[in-house]
């Protein structure tokens, strides 16, 4: 009899889950979604996500994610990659044997030179590890030792929407769904009252008309739309449509919720619909979040010398800075990725200025995060990654003058940093020559740090795949390499 | 949680199927399946419609094939590339062949079936002699394996794939439950039931059914006075007079046209980066008007496809073509430009090869396909017939029809299009069109896909296996091309149609995925009817597509009641073989429109430049980097731009309307066949909270609360038919007066404001949102 019965349930279940467009698992928006899990607080990592992934596939060293991106590409040379070989070369013509036929953008493709030039901003060594960070950096230096440096990333991509779509999505071209999107198609979310991958953007002050972003960088692609990135936002409703209308309370909305729940009951008896239960569900984790969220968002419990360690910005919504803190808040609740961009590092012209600004919006915010994150003990299991979309050419595009001078896209090498879940820290990885223009050692391309990252979520990136189209697509496509080397 | 809902998930998943179980136990032959509680990787499909059912006679397409593909292609199929051992099983002399270093054994042996190489294989415990290879991460279930062994017991007889032979006039099957059926589509249906031991379901009551077939068809449910009157109708024929009201109306076209949109990848920006305005929505007018005049769907497809190469082509026709150019465009300064312009080329061979081939042909951009016999070649092949546009990759900033363009005036507008719904104040339009360049553009297969990396030259053709391109028939170009869509012996045009068409009035097609009928796609859950609908409506309807939609909705299988009988739950839980009406929910348009239509705020007209309604500030703002020009930040319309019909909605791609993607519509980047089916918290939010359905249930709810002739009973189920459009049964009707009572005793609120939280209510009940 117990077979037989077993056999019913979760037959029942199986068209349940599959009525309500999950697939079969994972769940961004509402662990309510399960009714067998829910509720129960069992460790987090057996009990939701994918379970035919039979995930994870090995002991994981991160449990979330805080992803900074910096959208535009910013420039490696004037940031971390030190080359003092360039002040003596400054001016004289990137030769084409070093270029090797790298294709060129359009906006210095029809340059007829391609004069080198260093950064105008000096670099020191930090910490036992003795890193080099520009003096753009002083609080990212300051904390040198807890980073991981990868100054040998590479892309295919040379232009922003291709290559920014790229390091969110595995591929060049719209559809696939973000890296965020297959963490919770895999791992499920770790809380009941907010969505388990969360995106929340900043303008920079470095370059007022910059590169844009477009909402499918956190978009679920073919995966369910209950693994999409939601947007929490500095505007008078964090989450679309949150808040309550002007004028109804919170036990009108109470009252309407219960009187809704049994009518749909009602229409259930009738209609006999197993997924009428799902959305009674789905209202009232809508219900909670209308309560979790703002409370997550409410910064005004912070003490004063935490605010201060996010630096001036801090308690000025919509800021990267202030982004940052909503960030550590959203960790401390058991978001599972929370995504940022700061848009502002496509530094064209005019670089040296651009890029003051720039690094001044995130260099203390940065660093107060990491260190504030590791004071809570969350480092140990979070992963913090920040970069790019590319790097920023050795040479100049434009008119070289003493105190000007830009800098085009850079696909051959570019750096990121990481800190936390199991990543190396006080360490550096990878070379470029000594002009900074390709790799020469230890190469690491998107894929990889995508499979790394992945690696440390416990997720074997070539079997987290998902069967669409009669093809099974994974976030590396069929490339990546876990790069054990930056791991502990 | 709460009590209710704790009560709730108790009865729908415990009690249920416990008392189903006990129903089920006298029988014997309950499948032994392993209480794992899902073992597929699959996304949104699976390719088995009963796979718990012990498969007695194994048939190669349905059964073999599914197993074969998924398990053995990536290695074994038509890539040559990929191929291993030089064994490939997607062609019959592969699978009779015999070893390479034994000449007496075969990979399947028909006379010796225990010796063939392949049962060893998948049976094998050496790791490395085991197929597939554990480290493919593919694995056979015990299932699997079983019938690939009786497949070969019983003969190992190999098929051609279903889907490449062409649709049959199938026999009308004889049925028990004849006095159920009302057309030809429920002969097939009954059958499939009766030998599921499943019973078809009563009629579905009047007022619901009106409801399902408003939505069905013109998208918009009905007024209080069209179901009044519909319930008055005592007349026989009282239905069908109805659906040929509906099927006449000019909200058709508009319901026909927002599906057509998601296929067609329609939006009113360029879609890469800073994403500027474009101009199309004259050919989505175009698009309204063809479905409403019922221009037959070969013309529709051949007039999107190569209407500007018909001769003396007609400027609908042109207009027709801005099809091939719905597809995003890059203005992205410092992109190369052929690298985009080849994406364009792709996009279009992918685009026209889904909507009229059901086959995902991407694949085999980078090399051959490694599930169907599409090999690179033949997807360049496919390629060369849209290369041939002067287009450029890059185009200049703020161009809101790049070349090749059409330009239509007011005069215009007046008389032959007519239907271009230009306003007062604009005296013309451009919107961009194809046309072909005179100079011959040559198309070389490209490595991996890449622009940059040219091989050898190719001509215009089609994939050989679904039907050969008759050169000295038919041109090689795109009129070449329609022409070979829809040749008589074309076996997945017809058949790739209709299931869309089913699957718009079902939720799921016959075919469950209907842009893949190939290897990896689901077979179809009844291929006789599938056959049979896909043979008329080529045949005796000649694409007359009102025709066959009025053929489904006349239907009992349609006309039948959604109530979920237990007894179905258990033996045929995703209702596959159609035992009730499948419920399903209203698309994001219907929401909306929904609200706008009950509420009397609907502004009813048709077409012209798309519009802005209310949608939350900033959305634009906060992701433009400054560019954007137009599109930089969203200003709201106002007036009766409002209260459009959300597929007039505007469509910035890379944010596209909140209102529409929190219920599923796609992004609208590429084309689309199935929408996604989710419940989110997000929906329940926008539901409750969206200003625009606060202003619905507000307008409606004084409007009614206002008529002084109605005691406040009959205002509650006024408000409750104008939303849901049946009648209250007596314990919702005394839910809703109590609701009533105690909200008016929060806060204080006046009775009036009272009567407005009712209509949020009932907007946010699961009736409303749904289909029934």
């Amino acid at each position: 009899m117990e077979e037989i019965h077993k056999h019913f349930l979760n037959n029942n279940r199986r068209n349940f889950l599959k009525k309500a467009g999950l697939g079969i698992g994972g769940l961004a928006l509402g662990t309510l979604m399960d009714p067998f899990n829910f509720g129960k607080n069992t460790d987090p990592f057996s009990s939701l996500g994918n379970k035919s992934l039979n995930l994870p596939h090995f002991a994981p060293k991160a449990k979330r994610i805080i992803y900074l991106f910096q959208s535009g590409g910013p420039s490696q040379l004037d940031l971390f990659d030190y080359k003092p070989k360039l002040t003596t070369m400054r001016g004289i013509d990137l030769p084409e044997s070093i270029r090797k036929g790298q294709r060129l953008t359009g906006m210095t493709s029809g340059q007829s030179n391609f004069p080198l030039v260093n950064s105008l901003y000096s670099f020191n060594q930090y910490g036992e590890s003795r890193a080099w960070v520009s003096e753009l950096m002083p609080y990212i230096g300051k904390i040198a030792d807890e980073l991981c440096f990868v100054k040998s990333m590479h892309t295919e991509a040379i232009n922003h929407d291709p290559a920014i779509t790229f390091f969110q999505t595995g591929s060049q071209q719209p559809g696939r769904p973000s890296m965020g999107s297959w963490m919770s198609y895999g791992l499920g979310s770790l809380n009941n009252n907010l969505p388990s991958f969360v995106v929340l953007l900043s303008n920079g002050t470095g370059r007022p008309k910059g590169q844009p972003l477009y909402s499918r960088l956190w978009g679920n692609g073919f995966l369910s739309s209950l693994h999409q990135g939601v947007q929490f936002r500095s505007a008078k409703d964090p989450v679309l449509y949150l808040k309550n209308p002007d004028g109804v309370s919170p036990s009108e909305r109470r009252k309407m919720l219960d009187y809704l729940a049994e009518l749909n009951e009602e229409q259930e008896a009738t209609f006999g619909d197993p997924e009428i239960s799902s959305r009674i569900a789905q209202y009232e984790m809508a219900y909670r979040m209308q309560t979790s969220v703002p409370e997550t968002m409410d910064i005004s419990n912070e003490p004063d010398h935490i605010l201060q360690m996010y630096g001036p910005n801090a308690q000025k919504p919509g800021t990267y800075a202030a982004n940052c803190i909503q960030a550590r808040r959203l960790i401390e609740k058991d978001v599972r990725f929370v995504q940022l961009y700061h848009m502002g590092w496509d530094q064209h012209e005019n670089l040296p200025t651009q890029i003051k600004g720039q690094s001044s919006d995130v260099d203390q915010p940065t660093a107060a995060l990491i260190m504030d994150l590791k004071q809570r003990g969350l480092l140990e299991d979070t992963l913090v990654v920040w970069g790019g979309e590319f790097g920023r050419t050795n040479y100049c595009q434009g008119k070289l003058t003493d105190m000007v001078y830009g800098r085009d896209h850079h696909p051959r090498s570019f750096t990121i940093f990481m800190a936390g879940a199991g990543v190396k820290p006080g360490f550096s990885y990878g070379e470029t020559d000594d002009i900074g223009y390709n790799i020469v050692k230890d190469p690491v391309h998107v894929h990889d740090l995508q499979a790394t990252i992945l690696h440390q979520f416990g997720i074997d990136h070539t079997k987290m795949i998902y069967k669409h189209q009669g093809r099974r697509f994974r976030l590396t496509d069929v490339h990546g390499e876990v790069n054990k080397n930056l791991l502990i | 949680m709460d009590n209710n809902l704790k009560k709730y998930r108790l009865l729908g998943y415990f009690i249920i199927p416990f008392l189903a179980a006990l129903l089920f136990k006298g029988l014997s032959n309950i499948p032994n399946e392993s209480t794992t509680v899902i073992s597929k990787e699959d996304g949104a499909f699976s390719n088995s419609n009963f796979s718990d059912e012990e498969i007695n006679l194994v048939d190669f397409n349905f059964d073999v094939k599914p197993i074969i593909s998924d398990k053995c292609y990536a290695c074994h199929g038509p890539d040559e590339k990929a191929r291993k051992a030089n064994l490939r099983l997607d062609i019959e002399d592969g699978f009779y062949a015999s070893l390479k270093d034994s000449e007496s054994h075969f990979i399947v042996d028909r006379n010796n079936p225990n010796e063939s190489e392949i049962l060893k294989r998948i049976n094998s415990e050496k790791i490395d002699y085991l197929m597939p290879p554990p480290d493919s991460n593919l694995k056979l279930s015990e299932k699997e394996k079983n019938i690939l062994k009786k497949w070969i017991d019983q003969g190992g007889k190999w098929e051609k794939h279903w889907s490449y032979n062409k649709p049959k006039l199938s026999e009308i099957p004889s049925t028990i439950f004849e006095d159920w059926t009302s057309n030809e589509i429920d002969y097939f249906i009954a059958k499939n039931l009766e030998l599921k031991g499943l019973e078809p379901s009563e009629m579905e009551k009047k007022e619901i059914l009106l409801r399902r077939v408003s939505f069905d068809l013109i998208g918009l449910p009905p007024s209080i006075e069209q179901i009044d009157s519909f319930l008055l109708d005592k007349s026989e024929n009282a239905y069908e007079k109805v659906v040929n009201k509906l099927l006449a109306s000019d909200s058709y076209g508009e319901r026909m046209a927002s599906i057509w949109m998601d296929l067609a990848r329609y939006g009113d920006s360029h879609g890469y980066q800073d994403d500027q305005e474009r101009i199309m929505w004259p050919w989505r007018d175009w698009v309204i008007h063809a479905y409403n005049k019922n221009l037959p769907y070969d013309k529709f497809m051949k007039w999107q496809i190569a209407g500007d190469m018909l001769p003396n082509a007609s400027k609908e026709q042109i207009l027709a073509s801005g099809f091939n150019r719905n597809h995003k465009i890059t203005q992205e300064g410092g992109v190369i430009p052929e690298e985009y312009r080849v994406e364009y080329v792709a996009d279009r061979t992918i685009t026209t090869s889904t909507i009229m081939m059901g086959l995902t042909v991407e694949c085999a951009r980078c090399h051959s396909h490694k599930y169907d016999p599409v090999s690179q070649k033949e997807f360049f092949n496919l390629f060369s017939f849209f290369n041939n546009v002067d287009e450029n990759g890059i185009i200049a900033y703020g161009d809101t029809a790049p070349k090749p363009n059409l330009t239509i005036k007011k005069g215009e507008t007046e008389s032959e299009l007519s239907f271009v719904n230009l306003p007062d104040s604009i005296n013309k339009v451009t919107l961009m069109v194809m046309k072909e360049s005179e100079n011959l553009r040559k198309t070389y297969v490209l490595n991996r896909g890449s622009y940059d990396a040219p091989t050898y030259e190719v001509e215009p053709g089609t994939p050989k296996i679904i039907l050969p391109f008759d050169e000295k028939k038919y041109p090689k170009n795109r009129i070449g091309l329609t022409k070979w869509f829809f040749q008589k012996d074309n076996p997945l045009t017809s058949r790739v149609a209709v299931n869309r068409i089913w699957q718009q009035f079902f939720g799921v097609g016959i075919v469950s995925t209907p842009d893949d009928f190939g290897s990896q796609g689901s077979k179809p859950v009844n291929p006789e009817l599938l056959d049979w609908l896909a043979y008329t409506y080529q045949n005796s309807d000649k694409w007359n597509t009102k025709k066959f939609i009025k053929r489904i909705v006349m239907s009992s299988t349609y006309r039948q009641s959604s109530k979920i009988k237990t007894e179905n739950l258990v033996l045929d839980p995703d209702n596959t073989y159609l035992a009730q009406y499948p419920r399903q929910k209203l698309s994001a348009e219907m929401v909306r429109d929904n609200a706008l239509a009950s509420s009397g705020m609907l502004v009813k007209r048709i077409g012209g430049p798309s519009v802005k309604p209310m949608q939350p500030e900033g959305l634009w703002d906060e992701v433009t980097g400054g560019g954007g020009g137009s599109l930089a930040f969203y200003v709201p319309d106002t007036g009766e731009n409002l209260y459009r019909r959300s597929l007039y909605t505007f469509w910035k791609r890379t944010v596209p309307p909140p209102s529409m993607m929190i219920f599923d519509a796609p992004t609208r980047d590429f084309c689309v066949t199935v929408r996604q089916k989710t419940s989110t918290p997000l929906q329940s939010l926008a539901l409750m909270n969206d200003p625009q359905y606060l202003l619905a249930a507000e307008t409606l709810s004084n409007k009614i609360f206002e008529e002084s002739s109605l005691e406040i009973e009959d205002k509650i189920i006024k408000l409750y038919r104008s939303i849901t459009a049946r009648l209250p049964n007596n314990v919702e009707l005394n839910k809703l007066i109590k609701y009533l009572e105690e909200v008016g005793n929060i806060n204080n609120i006046t009775e009036k404001e009272a009567f407005v939280s009712l209509a949020v209510l009932v907007y946010n009940l699961d009736e409303t949102t749904q289909k029934s």
